[in-house]
């Protein structure tokens, strides 16, 4: 656009206009400003009650492992419960990165004509539609079952290993973190079909020019160069894990002691926060809420390193 | 064409729909116009809001819908968010009412500056439950035995603990796997309390309360609810946990028999817990925790559960209000109470709770029906 057109535009703005267009940038301001404020202000509540549970536990609050609300023996540690958070939210990722990266590959190249792909695409996202508390009694009742021979023969066999070192009861962190990885699927598979359909086509007619072959255009071309929105819906999707509640609750036993098994009960901070606070009172409601800005800061980690990883890879490929 | 064609069928189906709901609407106007017009003291409609322990919600919500078709003008409202909810919000004056399986603590009640009435309206037993195919309903549990597995010590179905005291029943060589609320509940409190009664090394190492800190030995399972704990013991051979009668008793558990401080082994009925009510004596207060009842028929594990009310009403309407879902609760409501798996009153009880709660206001009183 030259200058010469843009100026009697500019000109031709009436008072009026230019003070609704004030207006208008001032509103939007003060809701991005609210925004923030709403979040400064959830932080500043939640510390400011975790803060009686801070000064009696310290540190030993992150290291500790009792959890003991009866009056009078009070004593609060939550190490199992950021194990279990961590790990649980880890193996769903292991599970959903693959499955989903596949998943986004061939829905967005022409392996199948577009018809199919697009129901294949929907059912995908209906996944997320599915309420967390059906995603819990779906594991009790569905997959606790399926798996458990499976389970049985793990630690029959492989019982030596500390990871299936006890009897499976049933629910534990295995499978928690399975469900946990189909509800991470559809936000993962969404974002990486998504910013792989976004490439240019030029991107990969210049490789199939080269002479490359396709398998040589999707590992080599098409995933580095979408890599900055795969990691982006990765880190969605593990920030989903960590939070997840009533799915977590219902199927990893809240157990809240450390082990390494895979196959024994465990908990999540988010589902002890869900169990606890209604009958929570006097300390025990301060450490809920110190355990609370744990879960918080857990999060935020998280959310800092997509942000660094995706300005890496950024800088790398474009 | 098409298109219009289409259109004109929403069309259709939005006067159809409203059709249908203008229809259901009078159906209900219909069906709300039976109940005469009140007798009661009360100027128009009078709605009272109740919050409390989920353990006599079901209860509570079924009385409310039973004296509303009494008296259409009482509108109850009651919310099951926990005894602790219910507490924190009848002292801070949220409420009209408030219900609570704890009742309130003695460093509670002076924080309500309009007095508290303690009514135990409805009572209950907990009942241990296991899955284990092929043992019948109730396997005998001593005192002993039932304290050992809860705590970790037991952790074999064929323990010979448990095998000396079922002669006749083959026990499998099988893990126990205990399931306990994971979320803060009475039940817990209740199961606890017993168990710190019974056995001072339970006492020592895991105490009372609505959550407390279970055996690091042994399996150990949280679910959520009484229904997560049942869902759980149906899931899983070899589990035991501790769930409300009514939980068990309408999804078919298998329960246990459990010694009773006079030593006999008493399985989890309305009767057996009828007999404990009638073995307990309520102080002046109507606060009596049963711990441990005494009793040959006593059922050892059994709860009263209480409505929080104001002694003072500044309110008339909502005073006689009150009085009448009292009066509903130990009359009608102690007739449905079995049914959904509650223990009803004794008379004697029903009688002194009709006196407390007599005092709320001086423009009615309540009459005790003879069930």
């Amino acid at each position: 656009m030259t200058p010469s057109t843009a100026l009697p535009e500019r000109r031709s703005r009436s008072p009026q206009e230019r003070l609704i267009d004030r207006l208008f940038v001032r509103t939007t301001l003060v809701l991005a400003v609210l925004t923030g404020v709403l979040l400064a202000f959830i932080i500043l509540v939640i510390a400011w009650r975790s803060l009686p549970a801070v000064q009696a536990f310290g540190l030993n609050f992150i290291t500790g492992s009792a959890w003991n609300p009866v009056p009078g023996r009070e004593e609060f540690g939550v190490f199992p419960m950021l194990y279990g958070t961590l790990v649980s939210s880890i193996i769903a990722l292991l599970i959903a990165v693959p499955l989903g990266l596949g998943t986004a590959i061939f829905l967005s190249e022409d392996f199948i004509p577009s018809q199919p792909r697009l129901v294949i695409s929907f059912l995908v996202e209906l996944l997320a539609a599915i309420p967390s508390v059906v995603y819990g009694l779906w594991g009790i009742f569905v997959l606790i079952p399926l798996i458990q021979p499976v389970a049985r023969w793990l630690h029959a066999n492989l019982g030596w290993i500390p990871l299936f070192g006890t009897e499976p009861v049933g629910p534990g962190m295995l499978p928690a973190s399975l469900v946990l990885a189909i509800m991470i699927l559809p936000i993962m598979t969404a974002i990486a079909k998504d910013s792989l359909a976004a490439l240019p086509p030029e991107l990969r007619q210049a490789s199939m020019g080269l002479g490359a072959t396709r398998w040589w255009t999707i590992f080599r071309v098409l995933i580095p160069a979408a890599i900055s929105g795969i990691v982006g819906g990765t880190m969605l999707g593990l920030g989903r894990a960590l939070g997840e509640t009533m799915a977590a609750t219902m199927l990893i036993g809240n157990a809240n002691q450390f082990q390494w098994s895979l196959l024994a009960p465990a908990n999540t901070i988010a589902s002890l926060l869900a169990n606890q606070f209604p009958e929570a009172r006097g300390i025990q409601v301060s450490a809920l809420m110190y355990a609370a800005v744990l879960l918080m800061l857990m999060t935020l980690i998280v959310n800092i390193l997509a942000e660094v990883i995706v300005n890496r890879l950024k800088a790398k490929y474009e | 064409m098409l298109k219009r064609f289409g259109l004109a069928r929403r069309w259709m189906s939005f006067v159809t729909l409203f059709l249908l709901v203008a229809g259901l609407t009078a159906a209900c106007d219909f069906g709300g116009q039976e109940p005469p017009a009140s007798k009661l003291p009360i100027n128009g409609e009078v709605s009272l809001a109740g919050l409390g322990a989920s353990f006599p919600a079901p209860l509570y919500q079924n009385w409310a819908v039973g004296l509303n078709r009494v008296h259409s003008n009482i509108r109850v409202d009651y919310q099951s968010q926990g005894s602790g909810a219910g507490i924190e919000n009848f002292i801070q004056g949220n409420v009209d009412f408030a219900a609570s399986d704890i009742a309130m603590k003695d460093e509670d009640i002076p924080k309500v500056q309009r007095g508290v009435l303690m009514l135990p309206m409805t009572a209950g037993s907990i009942v241990v439950a296991y899955n284990l195919p092929g043992v019948p309903e109730g396997l005998k549990l001593s005192r002993d035995v039932y304290v050992g597995i809860f705590s970790g010590q037991i952790r074999r179905w064929n323990d010979p603990k448990i095998v000396a005291l079922n002669p006749g029943v083959t026990l499998p060589d099988q893990g126990i796997t205990v399931v306990h609320r994971s979320d803060g509940s009475g039940t817990t409190a209740v199961f606890t309390k017993h168990l710190s009664a019974i056995s001072p090394e339970w006492q020592k190492a895991f105490g009372e309360g609505t959550t407390i800190q279970w055996a690091k030995t042994g399996n150990f399972v949280g679910a959520r609810g009484n229904e997560g704990v049942t869902a759980q013991i149906q899931q899983t051979p070899g589990a035991v946990g501790y769930v409300e009668f009514g939980f068990a008793r309408n999804n078919k558990l298998t329960v246990a028999a459990l010694q009773n401080k006079a030593g006999e082994y008493v399985i989890p009925t309305p009767e057996s817990g009828a007999a404990t009510l009638a073995a307990v004596a309520l102080p002046e207060n109507l606060r009596a925790f049963i711990s441990d009842p005494e009793g040959k028929d006593s059922y050892p594990i059994v709860t009263y559960t209480w409505q929080l009310q104001y002694q003072k009403q500044p309110d008339a309407n909502k005073a006689v209000g009150l009085e009448v879902w009292v009066e509903y609760g130990l009359n009608e409501g102690q007739k449905a109470a079995p049914e959904l798996g509650y223990i009803p009153l004794p008379k004697v009880v029903r009688e002194r709770i009709a006196k407390a709660a007599d005092t709320m206001s001086d423009k009615y009183t309540i009459t005790l029906k003879d069930s």
